[in-house]
């Protein structure tokens, strides 16, 4: 059996560096110079020292982090939640109020980071002491948990019962502002450390990462050898300038910008908004007529053209005329065998070189001899990426070659011409009134009609393709 | 007297020289071996060559980095923000929560959208995978898995299945079949086999191949169809959290990060890291691709988000504020790139300007965690998966 090393895992690493940073942030908001303003605050009939309002803790933030009310709100909202400021009238409620209701800083001995993780033992005493002082008052799920616990350390139980009363006498000495204090602090702990049930449990963690075994990793020379041949091949590498590969960021983007519904919005409407799903509509895989930002696409690289359907089939129309159409056939060709099921490969290999690359081949593609030997010797051991070099020819001769004299084609610029500008959606005069949201087909269904058509009229297989196309947009 | 923590190893005889002592549990390219130290040292001593120890390599690793790391700065003759300075500020963003769907029994740990740019599924701790029509807010079906928290799931690019993984160790592939009667997850297929938690996982440019990532510190290519590991991908030194496919012209690049804080480009043909990031402070929790494939993004434990560039290899910009104090969790690039959203753990997200390096805004309402966002496929939404077992579509 093997017990795992350390408690202190992920877990404990990614905890601690948050806890860090609130303290942080908590031990400058006492700062005497630039810290905030504390003042007495009335308690029923006792006073409470070094108290200060929700509104101070947000203005406060948001003059030392420059952000809005609504973030400082949710930034000042977290510090209680994690209980490094308690609120003083209501103590379940961990919320940032903006307004008049007091708080106070939770003292570091009771900061989840020092006692990490909270122990049973100290539960125990604290439910103890609860209720003792209460009477046995305490509350449901707080009687089931003592129960528990006095169940599990049974065997304590005296030094658990003892430690109580103790701490009960020793803080019956105090003053009382003080002992509400204390006893404020000490509820605002466990509050978080032992939320009630159905209470946001902001220690939630979730799976324990990472696992330990970086250690062990590293202990083998293979490890070193390895990470020792990477940066030499780093180090050999071609960079580019950045200002170079900078400029490339702010040109694509700006090219892309108005393509960009959540920037610039869409037309007619974004559907998400208007609940008008034509924006969809006009946008299918095949339409009869595409709109311009999408023709207008296709110029923006080689790959945008070959992404979108109707693209590629403008571009096979404009091969065809050049009688070079046999280079997207090929580069199809190849794409299905590299992303196809590997039973099949074998197979589309055999037909690639029978249609594409045999000597007197029907749709012989040129390729330079040196990639056309080497295609051809790893045929004879035909595997998912024998066609890569040849693929990789052929899509960028299309690329510097082909593509540019497309987009410069009567072709394309009739395309672009007729394409659809969409109407941007009058806002509704009533806004209120919401639009009945359609439902589409689902893309699964397209599967599922094929292989009944298949199994209904086994011949026929082109009727069974017609119609799942059919029932596609 | 109660609260003790102490280290226990396993006690046992040795793989090695059999002798019964304390053992040390240690991963050897995935294997794991449990050899006594005095073995341990030995093995770490093999292949050692005369004059060299541990130290020395280490200390040459440590040079080499050293040198990348001045090389990589010679060709840096200007900041991302100083190239941005001519774009112009963007506004405040006016997106709001359109769709809030509910429907998970616990935290919802992933998301994928569908290429039809309103589906897409989602998969939570509680072991159950639910495909919704997010426009409709329709659940359209939903696959109860054996284990607990799925962390992985994806959405076929055929729209016709989807894979999905977690604590169980494997990636599942299950065909989404419209007829109401069949239980989906009898259909299910196990494709991937990791010896620790899956935590990623796309499909690549068909439904036939899947590229998982996992706990165990690899990331691994399978063949869908059968089941047969393609490639595997050694190089990380912890678990692996994250990964992302290129979505460059001749597709065989993915990048992973994970919790050793290095972010790892890879060829997914030979199984060799091109490329290595190590800058972030903390467990890297996402990476993703800048929309044009030469850059990436990440988000980490650190509270920042980074951008790296792959041609001029090197972090370009951090994003980072002092009010932000959570990890990052999860990040997305909007179509165009310039937008960067970040999901916190603090239950915010907050979006960056790419160029800029300016916050542009930040989107409340999740009651929990950000466990994920995705852009959908033609940029006009947002969706959000929390641990408050919500996801908002925002737009």
């Amino acid at each position: 059996m093997t017990i795992n090393t350390l408690a202190k895992g992920g877990w404990y690493r990614e905890q601690m560096t948050c806890f860090r940073k609130m303290e942080k942030v908590i031990v400058a908001m006492q700062d005497p110079d630039m810290g905030m303003k504390m003042r007495n605050q009335r308690l029923l009939i006792t006073v409470i020292p070094h108290a200060m309002t929700g509104r101070d803790v947000i203005d406060w933030l948001i003059q030392k982090y420059n952000i809005c009310e609504e973030e400082a709100l949710h930034v000042g909202g977290m510090l209680v939640r994690y209980g490094y400021i308690y609120p003083l009238k209501e103590p379940r409620s961990l919320v940032l109020r903006a307004d008049e209701t007091p708080y106070r800083f939770q003292t570091p001995y009771f900061w989840t980071s020092t006692r990490w993780p909270a122990s049973e033992l100290d539960y125990a005493i604290y439910l103890a002491k609860k209720n003792i002082r209460k009477q046995g008052e305490l509350m449901e799920y707080e009687k089931e948990r003592y129960s528990l616990l006095h169940k599990r350390i049974n065997h304590t139980w005296d030094f658990v019962v003892m430690q109580a009363r103790e701490q009960l006498r020793a803080s019956k000495q105090r003053r009382k502002a003080d002992r509400i204090v204390l006893e404020c602090q000490e509820q605002a702990y466990w509050l978080i450390n032992r939320p009630p049930p159905g209470a946001h449990n902001v220690l939630d963690m979730g799976l324990e990462k990472p696992n330990n075994f970086s250690l062990r990793v590293t202990l083998n020379s293979d490890y070193y050898k390895r990470e020792i041949e990477s940066c030499r091949r780093a180090l050999g590498r071609n960079r580019v300038k950045s200002s170079i590969c900078l400029e490339g960021f702010v040109k694509f983007s700006e090219q892309y910008q108005n393509h960009d519904p959540i920037m610039q919005g869409c037309l007619p409407s974004n559907p998400w908004i208007s609940d008008d799903t034509a924006h969809w509509t006009m946008n299918s895989e095949i339409v009869p007529v595409p709109t311009r930002l999408r023709v207008e696409r296709w110029s923006f690289s080689f790959m945008e053209l070959l992404n979108d359907p109707i693209g590629r089939r403008e571009f096979m129309t404009y091969l065809e005329k050049e009688f070079s159409a046999e280079n997207l056939c090929f580069w199809q060709a190849c794409e299905d065998i590299r992303h196809g099921e590997s039973s099949k490969i074998i197979q589309k290999v055999e037909d690639v070189y029978k249609n594409f690359l045999a000597p007197g081949a029907a749709r012989w593609v040129n390729i330079d001899s040196k990639t056309m030997d080497k295609t051809l010797e790893g045929i004879k051991h035909p595997h998912r990426f024998v066609m890569d070099d040849a693929q990789l020819h052929i899509y960028f001769l299309m690329k510097k070659d082909s593509y540019p004299r497309y987009l410069k084609s009567d072709l394309y610029k009739n395309m672009l011409a007729k394409a659809i500008v969409p109407q941007e959606t009058k806002k509704s005069v009533f806004p209120f009134m919401r639009r009945q949201r359609h439902s589409s087909p689902s893309p699964a269904q397209a599967v599922t009609q094929v292989t009944e058509e298949d199994g209904r009229a086994m011949g026929a297989g082109k009727a069974g393709t017609n119609s799942a196309a059919g029932s596609h947009v | 007297m109660c609260d003790q923590t102490f280290v226990a190893v396993t006690f046992g005889p040795c793989d090695s020289c059999s002798k019964a002592s304390p053992l040390m549990n240690i991963y050897i390219k995935n294997e794991p071996i449990n050899y006594c130290s005095f073995c341990v040292e030995m093995m770490a001593c093999q292949g050692l060559q005369k004059g060299e120890t541990l130290a020395s390599l280490k200390r040459e690793c440590d040079n080499l980095k050293k040198k990348l790391e001045e090389e990589r700065g010679k060709l840096n003759d200007v900041e991302l923000h100083q190239v941005a300075e001519k774009t112009e500020v963007l506004g405040a963003l006016s997106v709001k929560t359109r769709r809030v769907l509910k429907g998970h029994g616990n935290k919802v740990l992933c998301m994928d959208w569908c290429k039809d740019r309103r589906r897409l599924v989602s998969s939570s701790q509680d072991g159950k995978v639910i495909v919704w029509d997010a426009f409709t807010l329709n659940k359209e079906h939903g696959i109860t898995l054996p284990c607990t928290w799925v962390m992985a799931c994806a959405y076929a690019p055929s729209g016709c299945a989807v894979a999905c993984g977690g604590l169980d160790n494997k990636c599942s592939v299950v065909p989404l079949s419209l007829d109401k009667t069949e239980n989906l997850a009898a259909k299910k297929k196990s494709v991937a086999m990791h010896t620790n938690y899956v935590s990623g996982c796309t499909f690549t440019n068909s439904d036939m191949q899947l590229l998982t990532c996992s706990g165990d510190g690899t990331c691994a290519l399978w063949d869908v169809e059968s089941g047969q590991l393609l490639q595997s991908f050694h190089g990380h030194t912890a678990d692996v959290l994250s990964l992302d496919l290129a979505p460059s012209e001749t597709g065989n690049t993915f990048v992973s990060g994970g919790c050793d804080k290095k972010a790892n480009v890879w060829d997914m043909r030979s199984g060799q890291n091109i490329q290595s990031f190590e800058s972030h402070e903390s467990d890297i929790n996402c990476v993703k691709y800048y929309p044009s494939g030469d850059a990436f993004a990440s988000a980490s434990d650190d509270a920042t988000c980074r951008f790296y560039d792959l041609r001029a290899d090197r972090e370009v910009a951090v994003y980072q504020k002092d009010s932000i104090i959570f990890g990052a969790s999860t990040v997305d690039f909007s179509l165009s790139g310039r937008l960067l959203f970040a999901g916190y753990n603090d239950y915010t997200i907050n979006a960056w300007d790419v160029l800029k390096g300016t916050r542009v805004s930040v989107l409340f309402g999740h009651e929990n965690r950000i466990s994920r966002v995705r852009v959908s496929p033609d940029g006009t939404a947002l969706c959000s998966a929390s641990w408050d077992n919500t996801l908002r579509i925002w737009a």
